[in-house]
């Protein structure tokens, strides 16, 4: 089973981090994701920019364009991995190996419909 | 847990928004100070046991004002808050008083705690002071090495602008619409001075100032997630991406300048600049120009070219253009006189700053590109004349330094240039930018 993983954190707390703490965080993370890579199990791995950059579109009648993260909370989201997982249990295993000695929050969601190159 | 890192970046970005609700209630910066430092302690014996609280923003503005409070108990009878044993577990309480303490109080204290320090009586390297050891928390001793001055001068400056904003009276209700844009506009201001004080700055504490940029951008992204469809606030956030991504290359190994032209591009940070770029996309669907946005847009510019001539200089010229009309000013002349005389030529962008002699006549840019223009020209004595001027009005060793190697790069080519002019009328080398 494919599963998103997606990455919460507390946003005022990653853009205070250095660059060398950014990077340290990367590395961390990198050595868990290669074993993953080098097994076939990692999908595409996202970053995203931060919330300050998001464009929210509320549809309706007249859609409304807002400046802005769709919600508004301390914790944003700020990236995803689609990684593929025997188990719940395996992906939450996987979960605390990436997130290992940070205060990230992963949320984890089945996936239903993966199409990596956008075909129809 | 004995490992305490994680708690720094925890109290670090929790404290523009716990100190400024604490200015709100205790109506003093001292105190409001006085009581996150104690709130900070108490968070470092707390957390490490119980585990970091749900929102440490809301816990240490809690623990603060019943700290301050306990403190300043003079007889009176208070509504008595929890201590803050009740609140440090993760239970409803603090759910509870999380919500109270909700986005919009937050967004009016983090804007008055920066706007306390732009008072109009501090001079600029007094409200960037403040703003670094209010807002920032940075410690008197790293302020003190940015500023390349001793510990005890940077703490009596910082006492000196203490006092006068104590005396100052900023209203603490939640201010109108008018008032907030004019807050906003102010702190925009001091944000950038913030930037520039580091920016501008060179030689072997280069590294130090890089702090005071990144901490600039730290209340810039700060400002903007409070305020997100505010145009002058993207503009300023994604002008500040766009110089602060140079950083890497904007030095040499022996702490000397290096020119736009010259820097080595592949050391630029693509992440800053695509999020600069994105920010610019965001700012202009709201057609509200402004001084910050264009500057923005002018960077974006120079960021996007991959080699320095494939740099737009007729949209960098359009975008002065707009600026002159938004913000006359005869340093914004000069700064367009640049992209003149890479679209026109230095002749025409001779024209266009020789009304200015008066006006800049102090001005240490104004004579190096002056002395520059003079110099394609093929006017070398002139040239000559306006780089002397140039040096004896430099801030910097480096600005001077720099200004000594077109001096030279002038003796060099002087016999050069002479034989080259018998043959072609003046129409220049490579004309070399100024910004950096």
């Amino acid at each position: 089973m494919l599963y998103a993983f997606l990455c919460c954190h507390d946003e005022a707390i990653v853009n205070s981090w250095t660059k060398e703490e950014d990077d340290a965080v990367l590395a961390k993370r990198h050595r868990v994701t290669e074993k993953l890579a080098a097994a076939g199990r990692l999908g595409p791995a996202v970053r995203l920019m931060p919330t300050t950059t998001a464009t929210t579109v509320r549809m309706g009648r007249d859609p409304v364009v807002l400046d802005g993260p769709f919600a508004e909370t301390k914790e944003a989201l700020l990236g995803f991995y689609l990684i593929d997982c025997g188990s719940l249990e395996d992906a939450i295993e996987t979960a605390k190996e990436i997130g290992r000695d940070e205060k990230v929050v992963f949320e984890i969601r089945p996936v239903k419909l993966f199409l990596p190159k956008g075909a129809a | 847990m004995t490992d305490l890192a994680w708690i720094d970046p925890l109290l670090r970005s929790a404290r523009p928004q716990a100190l400024g609700a604490l200015v709100r209630y205790f109506r003093d910066l001292d105190r409001a100070e006085e009581a996150f430092q104690e709130a900070s302690l108490r968070a470092l014996t707390h957390w490490p046991q119980n585990g970091p609280p749900r929102d440490p923003t809301a816990w240490l503005v809690l623990v603060g004002r019943n700290v301050g409070l306990d403190e300043a108990r003079r007889g009176k009878k208070r509504e008595p808050l929890p201590g803050d044993e009740a609140i440090s577990d993760l239970d409803d309480a603090e759910s509870n008083i999380a919500e109270r303490l909700d986005n919009s109080h937050y967004r009016d204290d983090v804007l008055r705690l920066l706007f306390i320090c732009c008072h109009p009586d501090l001079p600029a390297v007094q409200q960037i002071a403040l703003a670094l050891r209010v807002v920032c928390g940075l410690t008197v001793k790293e302020i003190a090495r940015a500023f390349l001055i001793s510990e005890s001068a940077m703490e009596q400056r910082i006492t000196r602008a203490k006092s006068k904003v104590a005396n100052a009276d900023v209203p603490f209700e939640a201010p109108g619409a008018i008032e907030r844009a004019e807050r906003l506009g102010a702190v925009a201001a001091m944000i950038y001075l913030v930037f520039n004080e580091g920016y501008s700055a060179s030689g072997g504490e280069a590294h130090l100032r890089v702090a005071l940029c990144e901490e600039a951008i730290r209340l810039a992204r700060l400002l903007l997630t409070l305020f997100p469809a505010e145009p002058e606030i993207m503009g300023l956030t994604a002008l500040l991406l766009f110089q602060h991504a140079r950083a890497a290359a904007r030095f040499d190994a022996d702490g000397e300048i290096v020119l736009l032209d010259d820097q080595d591009r592949s050391r630029w940070d693509r992440d800053m600049i695509a999020e600069g770029h994105a920010l610019l996309e965001k700012v202009a669907r709201h057609r509200q120009p402004g001084s910050y946005q264009i500057q923005a847009a002018i960077a974006g510019v120079h960021a996007h070219a991959a080699r320095p001539q494939d740099t737009d200089w007729s949209e960098i010229d359009q975008h002065y253009a707009t600026l002159e009309r938004l913000q006359p000013s005869p340093v914004v002349t000069l700064n367009r006189a640049v992209a003149v005389s890479k679209t026109q030529g230095p002749a025409a962008a001779l024209a266009l700053i020789e009304p200015l002699a008066g006006v800049l006549g102090g001005y240490f840019h104004f004579f190096g590109l002056r002395g520059a223009l003079l110099a394609q020209l093929g006017r070398l004595d002139e040239a000559r004349i306006a780089f002397d001027r140039a040096i004896a009005l430099a801030h910097t060793p480096a600005e001077a330094a720099h200004i000594r190697m077109h001096l030279d790069r002038l003796m060099r080519d002087g016999e050069i240039w002479k034989s080259r002019q018998k043959n072609r009328a003046g129409d220049g080398g490579a004309p070399r930018s100024f910004s950096v």
